[in-house]
Formats: structure tokens, sequence, C-alpha cells
């Protein structure tokens, strides 16, 4: 005798995953044509390893590489703006070709719209005074504190910058140490080396 | 109090098979595909409002329960096409027994319900009720009775 029980719980997963995951692509573009996406995110391969990236309808808000966890990343966006999180390649595309552009050199300045949602208060003072750091140009985190409203306020510029929501696109890495030292990085200082390298602020021996 | 919602990516990727498996169970291949998108836009359009996050898997398969139930209306209203061509097939088939599937579809909606959501939605019987409406007692016996049906049907 067969066994009905058995049969309705057998489950056929391969089969049944593919047609899934083909599935929840579709429900992607669907979902972003009846805006129900707050949150889009996307994966860019980049010289310094895969990066996620999301954008909201206010523009790009959030670019995380190693070693910040994608979960974690995830979840302060859904905690933060909305639970409506959904990866959804197409819609950064804009941002996916900005970077590519930039890391080929081709790119000094970023033109896409920001969403500054994420930080607030004398961060983002100095966060925005970072962006307006040239290519090709440093400053020093007494600078850019100063810039935000306080000369003294060097240690909460440095934890404005290192919590920097939108690293290289929010150039953090123009800002190093009095002294000529780059100081730290959230992708470690052999990343911001590089970096500075590549914009022409440090020798390729430096 | 606020709840923590996950993002609703974690919560797709998590469910997707299931709740695709599910629809498959409740409509067939050729529907599920329709129901499942239908299922997720919904629950995308609900998600935010969501004041309890502790069972999102029993909340989605409901949702799924309820697409479910739209597809079987619109298919009676709907004249029946001469030859069916379906636009989109899942594939490869996720059905190792069609005869028993077909079974399953044929039961009787109270009855096709209870046996879905407990055997293959793997629910409790209480989750089982809130879908259907009814007592736990109610969805313990349709979900017997229609076990009794399908064995009938299928297991000689």
């Amino acid at each position: 005798m067969k066994d009905v029980e058995r049969a309705l719980r057998l489950k056929d997963a391969r089969a049944l995953d593919d047609a899934a995951a083909e599935a929840a692509g579709r429900l992607a573009t669907r979902a972003v044509a009846e805006k129900l996406v707050d949150v889009a995110y996307a994966f860019v391969d980049t010289p310094f390893g895969r990066f996620l990236a999301a954008s909201t309808s206010r523009g790009l808000i959030r670019l995380a590489f190693h070693p910040e966890p994608v979960d974690e990343v995830l979840a302060q966006l859904a905690a933060r703006v909305s639970p409506r999180v959904l990866e959804a390649p197409s819609e950064l595309d804009e941002i996916r070709r900005e970077l590519d552009e930039y890391f080929d050199g081709r790119r000094r300045t970023f033109d896409l719209p920001l969403d500054w949602r994420l930080t607030r208060g004398f961060s983002e003072r100095v966060l925005r005074a970072t962006a307006r750091i040239p290519y090709g140009g440093v400053s020093t985190y007494r600078d850019v504190a100063a810039r935000a409203g306080n000369p003294r306020a060097m240690r909460a510029a440095g934890n404005a910058l290192g919590s920097n929501p939108i690293p290289i696109v929010v150039p953090c890495h123009r800002v190093v140490r009095t002294g000529g030292d780059v100081g730290n990085y959230g992708g470690g200082p052999e990343m911001k080396r590089a970096l500075l390298r590549l914009e022409g602020a440090l020798d390729e021996s430096d | 109090m606020t709840v923590t919602l996950p993002p609703f990516q974690a919560l797709l990727d998590a469910h997707r098979a299931e709740v695709l498996r599910f629809l498959v169970a409740l409509v067939g291949r050729q529907d599920a595909e329709d129901c499942f998108q239908e299922t997720f836009l919904a629950a995308l359009r609900a998600y935010p409002e969501l004041r309890d996050a502790k069972n999102l898997r029993a909340w989605l398969l409901t949702i799924a329960h309820r697409k479910a139930m739209d597809n079987h209306r619109s298919r009676v209203r709907r004249p029946e096409p001469v030859e069916v061509v379906p636009e989109r097939v899942i594939a490869p088939a996720p059905e190792p027994e069609p005869a028993l599937w077909e079974a399953v579809r044929a039961l009787p909606p109270r009855q096709r319900t209870a046996v879905v959501a407990r055997y293959v939605g793997d629910l409790s019987y209480r989750e089982v009720a809130r879908i259907a409406g009814g007592t736990e007692e109610a969805a313990r016996r349709n979900a017997a009775d229609g076990l009794a049906t399908l064995r009938e049907a299928w297991e000689r």
C-alpha cells in the first residue's frame, strides 16, 4: 500500500527551488513597477571585491564592502528606512556604471543623487563637507571637523567618517591624519592608500 | 511596541520554495506562478504594517491560500479555453505523483485546504483553522476526511 501522508510531505526540493528562484526574480521586476520596493539593492563587482549598493526613491543610500556583513547592512536598512527591502539589480544600474568608470580612472565625480537619511546632525555636516573634497585632493580630520562647525571635534569627525553610509561616493578616504599618515579606513588602510593612488593623491610608491 | 521585521528579501529567500510548493498543491503548476506573484506582491504591500513578526511563514501561507482561492473563483467564472496553452510552465515538473495531486485538487475546498495546509504546508491544526476559518476540531476533521478520500482514490 502506498502512503498518502508520506507522498504529500515528500519534497521534490531541487526542481521546485529553481522554479521558485526564477519566480522570485520576476517578482522584483513587478514589485519595482508597482512601487512596492522602498529599498532596492544589488551587488556590484569592483577591484576591491563585491560591493553592496542600496538605493531609495531619493537616491543612493548605502554602499558597503568587506568586512561589513551583508545581513547586518540589510537589517539596518530594514529597521531604519523600511522593511520593504528587495534585491532589484536593475534599480542599481546607474551606480554600477559610475563605479565601473571610477575604478577604471574614467570618472572623477559621482553624478547620481544621494539619500542622506542614515546620517544626521554633526555627522551629516562632516560627511557633506567630505563630499566637497575634490578628486585628487586630501583633507585632514581637523579640517572637516572645522568645516562641520567644530574644529576641536576631531574624534567625533573620525567617528562620523568611520560610519559613513556611502563610502567611495562620499570620499571619506580623502580625509587623512595631519602628520601625513592615511589613518583608518573601513576597508582597511591598504584600500585607502590604493584609492588615493588611483586618484593621484598618493605616489605609486606610497 | 514596534516589531523588528527582517528585510523582505530574507523572507522571500527563506520561504519562496515552500510557498510555490503549497500553491502547486492547491492550484496546479499552471496557475501556481501567477498566484506566487500575487502572494508576494500582496505580502510586500502589507508588510510594513505587520504587527507580529513571530510566524511570518504562516502569514505567507495564509496569503497564498487566499490567492489560490481567488484563482479558483476566477477559474470558475472564466470560460475554459478549448485548448490550454500555458504561457509559462514551471519546469521541470514538481509533481512526481500526478494522480495524487489531481486527487488533491478534486477534493471539496475545505478538505483540500486542510490537507494541503497540514501536510504540504506543515502547519499546526491551529494555523490550519485560522487559514480555513472555523475551529481546530473542524480543521482536524476536514484533514482526516480529505486524507481518507485520497487513500480511497490513490493508495490501491
